[in-house]
C-alpha cells in the first residue's frame, strides 16, 4: 500500500496545477495518471485561455467583472455567479503565474501576452500561444511538477474510492504496466481526469477521454451536477472530428454553406461566427438539416480561412493547418475545411463547491470532470483551460488545508478492504464467462448518445436512449473479456472504463429527459424556450443501481438577473 | 473493390517470450484509415491481447510513436494506404519492450529530468505581478522547439543513443535548447555545464536522424549545435 497526504488522479492541466500547489505548500503529493501526464488531453486545447488582462488596444477597459458577465450570459444564466466571479477574478493572477513559469505565450508588439477575440466575449480576452496553447501550458506545468519533485505514478488506472461512508481514505488502482492492483492511502484525493467525450461517437476528445472515473465518484455517493449540458463544438473536421480551434474564427475565419453564404448572419447578426458555441453549433446543424450542407459531405459545412492569407495562417494557426494536411489531405491556405459540430466538453460533472470539495470529505475534483458550476448551460471558449488552472490551484490549496487541519486518523483498514473487494471484482471480470462484449455495448451507447442526446433533443428519442442505456447497464453485468493476461491488458482496461462511461451516459440522458426547457446547450424541440420559473436550477444525479435519481438545487445569483441572450 | 493490407506486427511479452514474433493481420483499407485506427481495429475485432499506446489521435499527445516500415513516426497521423501492401509495425527501437508496441520509457524520462526542464528565472517577475515582457522577435526564437511533444521518435532514431545509454540524447537536448534560446531563461550557465559533460552535446555526431524523424519537423540537430557553440565559446573564453 502506497501512502501520500494528497493523491491527485489525472495529470492534465487541472491535476498538475493542483499537485504543484500542494507541493509548493509543502504537502506530500503524488499524481496518479492513466497516461504519462504530457499525454493528457489538455494538450489538445488550441485557441487559448481567457483573462481580462486588457493587453490589446481594443480591450483597454476590459475587467474581470465584464468577463464574469460574459461567462454568466454565455452560460444561459445557469452558472453560479459567485463561482464565475471567482473564475474571472483569479484569472489574471493564474495567467501571469503561467507566464512566470515559462509558458511561451504569443506576444503583442510591446511584448505583452497577446489576446484574440473568442465567441461570446465582449473583448479580445483569450490569451494565446499560436494555436497550441493547451500543449504549451501542459508541458510547462509538467516541468513545474518535475521542478517541485512531485511523484508521478504513470499509467495507473484509478478503479475505486476507499470510503467508509463518512470520509474517504484512499483509492484502489490498476498498474497498467504490470497488471497489478494496488491501494493508495491518502488523506485527500483530487479527481482531475478530464472529460467524457467518448460516451459519444462524434467527439473532438481523445481516445482516453472516457470519463470513466466519473463513475468511480458517483458510486462512492458523490452526485453529478448538470450532466445534461454537453457542449458540441461547431468546428470539428469531417471523419475524425478533430478540433479546429475557435481561434480560427477569432482570427476572422468564416463559416459558409453550400451556397457560399455566411449563414450566421441569419442566426446571430452581430456576433456572426463568434456567437457562443451552442448557438453556432445549432445554426450549422440547422443548415445541414435543411439541405444547405455540402453535397455528399456526410453532413458538414465549410470553415473558410482562405481570405486570412498564408502569412496569418502560418503565424497564428499552424497547428490546425498541419491537422488538415495530415487528416484531410488539404491545405486551408488553398481550400475551405469541411467541418461539422462534434461533442467537445461536458459542462456537468462531479458536484463540487467553489474550492473543489465534494460532499464526501477527503474527495475533491477539478477541471472538466468537475462541475462547480462556472460554465452553467454553455461554456465559453477559452474558459476551460482557465477553469483547469483556477480550480486546480484552488482545489490544491483546499486539499492541502484539509489534510493539515485533519484531526481524525487515516483508516488503512478501509483502504485494505477496498483493495480486497476491487481485486476480487477484477479477478471475477477476467474469469467471467459473460457473453456481452465491450465493442457491442460501447457502440450502442455512442450511437444512442450521438443520435438522441445530441444538439437538438426531443422527448421520444431521449426516452428511447435512456431506456437503452439502462438496458446496456444491465447487460454490462454480464460482460466478459477475451484477453486474460494481466500486463498492459487494454481489453480489460477498456471494459472497466465502459462501466463508468455507462454511468455518465445514463445520468446525462436522465437529466436531459427530465429538463423540460431549452437552455444553453440543452435544446429541445418540444420545449423551445428557457423556463426560468421552473428550471433555473441545477440537476443533481445520485447513483442507484437502477439508474440516476434526480433532485435539484438553486442557482446562485449575485449581480445579473436572467435576460434574453442575443448576440 | 475493397483492398486489403497486411499489418505485420511485432509481438512480445518479455516475461513470457524469449524472442519477438511477428504476427500478420489482414485489414480492409478504408478511405482515411490511419495506422493507429488500423491497430484499434485489430485490438477490438481480431486480437484483444495487442498492446500499444495512444490517446489524442491528432498528433499532439505523443503517445503513439512507433517504428513503421523502418521509420519512427506517429501512428495516428500516418495514413495506411501509401505504406504498401504489407506494413511492418514495430516498437520504437532500442528501448526495452514492455509489451508489443509499448516500450519502457523510464530511460527517456530520466534524461528529460536531467536537463532541468523548467524555466530558471533568477530575477523576480515585475513588481506589478504582471507578465515579463518578451519581444515578438525573441519569442520567435523558440517557435519550433516548444512544439516538442516528447514522443521519443528522435531519441530512439539516434544511433549514438542506441549504443551509448548515458548520452542525454536529442529529445532532452532539444528541451534544453528550448530554454537556452528563451530570452526569459537565466539558467544558461547551469544548463551549459550539464551540456558540456561527457554524456552531453559532444556525443552528437550530426547524423541528423533525429531531425529527419521528428514528426513535428523540429530542427533538433541545429539546436544541439547551437548548444555546442555556446559551450565551446564559454570554454574558449574561460567562462566554463
Amino acid at each position: 500500500m502506497m501512502k501520500h497526504k494528497v493523491l491527485v488522479v489525472g495529470g492534465g492541466l487541472a491535476g498538475l496545477r493542483a499537485a504543484v500547489e500542494c507541493a509548493m505548500l509543502g504537502v506530500d503529493t503524488a499524481v496518479l495518471s492513466l497516461l504519462y501526464p504530457v499525454r493528457s488531453h489538455s494538450g489538445a486545447a488550441q485557441g487559448g485561455v481567457n483573462a481580462a488582462l486588457a493587453n490589446m488596444p481594443e480591450c483597454k477597459d476590459d475587467t474581470p467583472a465584464k468577463h464574469a458577465y460574459d461567462t454568466v450570459k454565455g452560460a444561459d444564466f445557469l452558472a453560479d455567479q459567485d463561482c464565475s466571479e471567482i473564475l474571472t477574478t483569479d484569472a489574471p493572477t493564474r495567467i501571469y503565474e503561467l507566464e512566470h513559469w515559462g509558458v511561451p505565450f504569443s506576444r503583442t508588439p510591446d511584448g505583452k501576452i497577446a489576446q484574440r477575440p473568442f465567441g461570446g466575449a465582449g473583448y479580445p480576452r483569450t490569451c494565446y500561444a499560436a494555436d497550441k496553447t493547451g500543449l504549451y501550458i501542459l508541458h510547462t506545468l509538467n516541468e513545474q511538477a518535475v521542478k517541485h519533485r512531485v511523484k508521478v505514478y504513470n499509467e495507473w488506472a484509478a478503479l475505486s474510492l476507499a470510503s467508509d461512508g463518512a470520509q474517504n481514505h484512499g483509492l484502489v488502482a490498476l498498474n497498467l504496466q504490470t497488471g497489478a492492483i494496488d491501494a493508495f492511502a491518502a488523506d485527500a484525493i483530487i479527481i482531475a481526469t478530464g472529460g467524457a467525450g467518448r460516451i459519444y461517437k462524434r467527439t473532438s476528445n481523445a481516445m482516453q477521454s472516457t470519463g470513466y472515473t466519473l463513475g468511480m465518484a458517483y458510486r462512492a455517493g458523490i452526485p453529478f451536477k448538470d450532466m445534461e449540458f454537453v457542449q458540441f463544438h461547431p468546428t470539428t473536421i469531417i471523419g475524425t472530428n478533430i478540433l479546429m480551434t475557435e481561434g480560427a474564427r477569432g482570427e476572422g475565419g468564416y463559416i459558409i454553406n453550400k451556397d457560399n453564404e455566411r449563414f450566421m448572419q441569419r442566426y446571430a447578426a452581430k456576433a456572426m461566427e463568434l456567437a457562443p458555441r451552442d448557438i453556432v453549433s445549432r445554426s450549422i446543424q440547422t443548415e445541414i438539416n435543411e439541405g444547405r450542407g455540402l453535397p455528399d459531405g456526410g453532413g458538414c459545412v465549410y470553415l473558410d480561412l482562405r481570405h486570412l492569407g498564408r502569412e496569418k495562417i502560418l503565424e497564428r494557426l499552424p497547428g490546425i493547418r498541419d491537422i488538415c494536411i495530415s487528416f484531410l489531405g488539404l491545405d486551408p491556405i488553398e481550400k475551405p475545411i469541411p467541418i461539422q459540430p462534434g461533442q467537445h466538453f461536458i459542462m456537468g460533472g462531479i458536484d463540487t463547491d467553489k474550492d473543489g470539495a465534494t460532499i464526501l470529505p477527503g474527495v475533491f475534483a477539478a477541471g472538466e470532470c468537475a462541475c462547480v458550476s462556472v460554465h452553467g448551460a454553455n461554456r465559453l471558449g477559452g474558459n476551460s483551460l482557465l477553469e483547469c488552472v483556477v480550480m486546480g490551484q484552488r482545489s490544491g490549496a483546499a486539499a492541502a488545508k484539509f489534510v493539515q487541519g485533519k484531526s481524525s486518523a487515516l483508516k488503512e483498514s478501509v483502504v485494505a478492504d477496498a483493495l480486497k473487494k476491487t481485486s476480487s471484482d477484477v479477478d471475477a471480470l477476467l474469469k467471467s464467462s459473460g457473453k456481452e462484449r465491450l465493442v457491442t455495448l460501447r457502440d450502442a451507447m455512442q450511437d444512442a448518445m450521438t443520435d438522441k442526446i445530441g444538439i437538438f433533443r426531443d422527448e421520444k428519442p431521449m426516452a428511447e436512449a435512456l431506456a437503452l442505456l439502462r438496458e446496456l447497464r444491465k447487460r454490462y453485468r454480464n460482460i466478459g473479456v477475451d484477453a486474460k493476461n494481466r500486463k498492459y491488458n487494454l481489453d480489460l482496461l477498456h471494459t472497466i472504463e465502459l462501466g463508468g462511461m455507462l454511468d455518465a451516459a445514463e445520468a446525462t440522458a436522465a437529466g436531459a429527459l427530465a429538463r423540460k426547457e431549452s437552455r444553453g446547450a440543452h435544446s429541445r424541440l418540444d420545449f423551445k424556450t428557457r423556463d426560468d420559473a421552473n428550471w433555473m436550477k441545477h440537476t443533481l444525479a445520485h447513483f442507484t443501481p437502477d439508474g440516476a435519481r434526480l433532485d435539484y438545487e438553486s442557482v446562485t445569483v449575485t449581480k445579473w438577473q436572467p435576460e434574453e441572450r442575443k448576440y | 473493390m475493397s483492398q486489403t493490407v497486411t499489418l505485420r506486427i511485432y509481438r512480445r511479452d518479455p516475461d513470457l517470450d524469449a524472442a519477438p514474433k511477428y504476427q500478420n493481420y489482414q485489414i480492409e483499407l478504408t478511405p482515411g484509415l490511419t495506422v493507429l485506427m488500423a491497430l484499434y481495429h485489430v485490438l477490438e475485432n481480431v486480437d484483444k491481447t495487442l498492446a500499444f499506446r495512444a490517446s489524442c489521435r491528432s498528433a499532439v499527445c505523443g503517445s503513439c510513436g512507433m517504428h513503421i516500415n523502418g521509420k519512427n513516426m506517429l501512428a495516428c497521423e500516418t495514413q495506411l494506404a501509401p505504406l504498401g501492401n504489407e506494413v511492418l509495425i514495430e516498437p520504437l527501437p532500442h528501448l526495452p519492450v514492455l509489451k508489443d508496441l509499448a516500450v519502457d520509457m523510464t530511460r527517456f524520462w530520466d534524461k528529460y529530468e536531467k536537463v532541468r526542464p523548467y524555466l530558471i528565472a533568477l530575477k523576480a517577475p515585475p513588481p506589478s505581478g504582471k507578465e515579463r515582457l518578451q519581444s515578438v522577435e525573441d519569442r520567435k526564437k523558440i517557435d519550433e522547439f516548444i512544439d516538442c511533444i516528447l514522443c521519443a521518435c528522435c531519441h530512439t532514431s539516434c544511433s549514438t543513443a542506441w549504443w551509448d545509454k548515458e548520452y542525454l540524447g536529442p529529445a532532452a537536448l532539444a528541451k534544453m535548447y528550448r530554454f537556452v534560446a528563451d530570452s526569459r531563461d537565466e539558467g544558461g550557465a547551469e544548463r551549459l555545464q550539464i551540456a558540456a559533460r561527457e554524456d552531453g552535446v559532444f556525443r552528437c555526431h550530426t547524423i541528423f536522424n533525429c531531425t529527419e524523424e521528428c514528426p513535428k519537423k523540429i530542427p533538433i540537430t541545429f539546436g544541439i549545435q547551437e548548444i555546442k557553440k555556446r559551450v565551446l565559446w564559454g570554454k574558449l573564453a574561460g567562462r566554463m
